[in-house]
């Protein structure tokens, strides 16, 4: 286990590496911040490490795009999983999207965007309701 | 001509309410678009029933998307057990189609209609498509069809109460994470078998055998679909999205969303990663079973404590799931019928509930339980479905819970697991105790207003009764039920040729008859 994991094994994988530490830095951002738009941040932070994931997965070092060229010996990248990250990319838009105006309606009617101040409104709201 | 139609009625299920929902917008007109919504719905709802009528015996139908043949084309693939979620769920879709009219009359501001009636549509769409395909990416777009439609609906809620908008955000937040683990575990399964066809995904991970990259993409998938289907403890966006949301959205949501989630943990739990029982049952053994006890339990306990009647019925939600996951993760035949059955009978019993519901916050304005004192004598049609719909809840005999719990027991018996059958009966009794005290507040207090409220609507009746018949009718004639059910239980089975395993109990059948 050990012997598989040198500098050429961590260097080889550099594409990973890069993806779990986005990836990880988003979910983070997600968890720990307060403020609503920030985590939409981190939100988009953590759909684009997958975005990466799946296109380095079907790139091929020195591939081109998967054009007929007449050449039978081109080397092409895998068109697939390109093609499936465009329509992960419409869906991480339209979330945003969503989500940002979600946030305007919540500035609107809480006059913050702060989710702890949120909270104590909501509480508040909770008292009224049971008083 | 019909025959012909007929022929492309996998995709018409889905094209029809998906063409349906921007008509609405288009033309802009409320009265309009409700037809609209009807119409579609019920055209999806026919289309549905003649796809259960078709595989009921156990027959496959393989539709080729604009005639791409699969695996490199997408296929719609239709079998008993996804042919009765989708009953399941365009049915209810007609049903709530029809009683959305009155309901958010009161709810949502009359110039956001339009919107509602294209985001249920769009909702529908996607909850469709991800029964009927056999795609795994395809799986993905249309869950987040019905999710970002979904996140809409709860916060149209915003009319009534300011927190469905915050409710929306964090269901937003959440779902978007659980639809991001489900991609990378497709991801990993394309690179581990370069291919996205369920059928063919399936045979590939066979003749591969065990690996690490499996295991992982086997646990992204589990968890993102954990997050959908509210497996406690995922479910913190569940309780406050079906407060909050306008009571029609609570109805669909409690009746469809979760289920369609259950049916793709179904599907990948059995069709696609069939081949290595022993990781999974080691998965569902180890961890399902325990968080779907405390689920039951947990949830059931906290319901008791509720003052608002939708945050109860939400709680009493996740325990019912946990209901149906106990049934699926006890791994044999009677355990899965029951999964399956409780997932038509909860949906009846819960869609019925939130009905009643919906009812009550239209003519007094409040699903508080105290404020629904008295309630009993002044709207006797919608108190008498929510007694019925709760007996349900509960599992009293001649009712459709009583058949689910009735099998659920049958199957953990069969494993010899007498704790888990009294743990099940033990769960029950904590229902007993909070639908009494809606009963108790509906029936036995004073009412709390001298002014006589009005009876609820027709159109919020027809509809809330349909449902309450259906939990009898289902309680007492269980054929349909129990032959989708253990249909479909057959179908899973024979994909994971769970038979074979040497983890079954010495002595009890391994996978029934």
């Amino acid at each position: 286990m050990f012997d598989d994991f040198s500098s050429s094994y961590i260097i080889q994988h550099y594409n990973y590496w890069m993806v779990i530490v986005l990836m990880m830095i988003g979910l983070y951002i997600v968890v720990s911040r307060g403020n609503l738009v920030k985590k939409i941040v981190g939100l988009n932070l953590f759909q684009t490490a997958v975005f990466m994931l799946y296109i380095s997965m079907g790139k091929i070092i020195g591939g081109t795009a998967p054009i007929l060229t007449g050449n039978p010996d081109e080397v092409y990248s895998n068109p697939l999983p390109h093609v499936l990250i465009l329509t992960a990319i419409v869906v991480g838009v339209a979330t945003t999207a969503l989500g940002l105006a979600l946030i305007v309606r919540i500035r609107e009617r809480y006059g913050t965007i702060e989710e702890d101040e949120i909270a104590d409104i909501e509480q508040e709201i909770d008292r009224r309701e049971s008083a | 001509m019909l025959s012909a139609i007929l022929a492309h009625a996998p995709a018409l299920q889905t094209v029809v309410p998906l063409i349906a929902a921007p008509l609405c917008v288009l033309f802009g007109r409320r009265h309009l678009a409700w037809f609209i919504t009807l119409a579609a719905s019920l055209i999806s709802a026919f289309f549905a029933a003649y796809l259960l009528a078709q595989t009921l015996d156990g027959s496959i139908i393989s539709y080729e998307l604009g005639g791409w043949a699969p695996p490199l084309g997408i296929e719609y693939r239709i079998d008993a057990v996804n042919a009765f979620v989708l009953f399941i769920v365009a049915s209810v879709g007609a049903l709530v189609a029809f009683y959305a009219r009155e309901s958010i009359e009161q709810e949502i501001d009359p110039a956001l209609h339009v919107y509602f009636y294209t985001a249920f549509l769009l909702c529908l769409t996607g909850l469709l498509g991800v029964t009927i395909t056999g795609d795994a990416f395809n799986v993905f777009v249309f869950l987040e069809i019905s999710s970002l439609s979904t996140y809409t609906l709860v916060a149209l809620g915003a009319g009534r109460d300011q927190r469905a908008l915050t409710a929306a955000y964090n269901y937003l937040i959440m779902g978007t994470i659980g639809a991001t683990f489900f991609v990378i575990g497709i991801g990993f399964l394309y690179m581990l078998t370069g291919t996205l066809n369920m059928a063919d995904l399936a045979e590939r991970i066979a003749a591969l055998g065990d690996n690490r990259t499996l295991r992982i993409a086997f646990v992204f998938i589990f968890v993102g679909i954990g997050l959908k289907l509210a497996m406690f403890p995922l479910h913190l966006w569940l309780p406050n999205a079906y407060s909050y949301a306008p009571s029609v959205v609570s109805v669909f949501l409690a009746a469809t969303a979760t289920k369609v989630a259950v049916y793709v943990m179904l599907r990948f739990l059995f069709t696609v990663f069939g081949f290595d029982y022993g990781f999974q049952a080691a998965t569902l053994q180890t961890i399902v079973v325990p968080l779907a006890v405390i689920a039951m339990f947990a949830s059931s306990i906290v319901a008791i404590f509720q003052s608002d009647l939708k945050r109860m019925l939400a709680y009493s939600s996740v325990a019912q799931i946990g209901y149906i996951l106990l049934g699926i993760s006890l791994l044999n035949k009677p355990g899965l019928t029951a999964g399956i059955i409780h997932l038509f009978n909860h949906a009846v019993i819960k869609g019925a509930l939130f009905m009643a519901v919906g009812a009550f916050v239209y003519r007094i304005g409040s699903s508080r339980i105290e404020d629904l004192r008295g309630i009993g004598k002044q709207m006797p049609w919608m108190a008498a479905a929510f007694v019925a719909a709760g007996l349900g809840l509960i599992g009293v005999p001649l009712t459709a819970g009583f058949i689910s719990k009735w099998y659920l027991i049958q199957a953990t018996l069969d494993e010899g697991a007498w704790w888990l059958a009294l743990l099940i009966v033990g769960s029950s009794l904590l229902a007993v105790i909070y639908v009494w005290r809606v009963v108790e507040a509906m029936y036995l207090a004073a009412p709390v207003q001298e002014a006589p409220v009005k009876k609820a609507p027709w159109s919020m009746i027809v509809p809330t009764w349909i449902m309450v018949l259906a939990s009898l009718y289902f309680g007492i004639n269980t054929e349909l039920t129990s032959k989708a059910a253990s249909t479909a239980a057959d179908l899973l089975i024979q994909a994971t040729q769970i038979e074979k395993a040497p983890e079954t109990v010495p002595g009890a059948p391994a996978a029934g008859e």
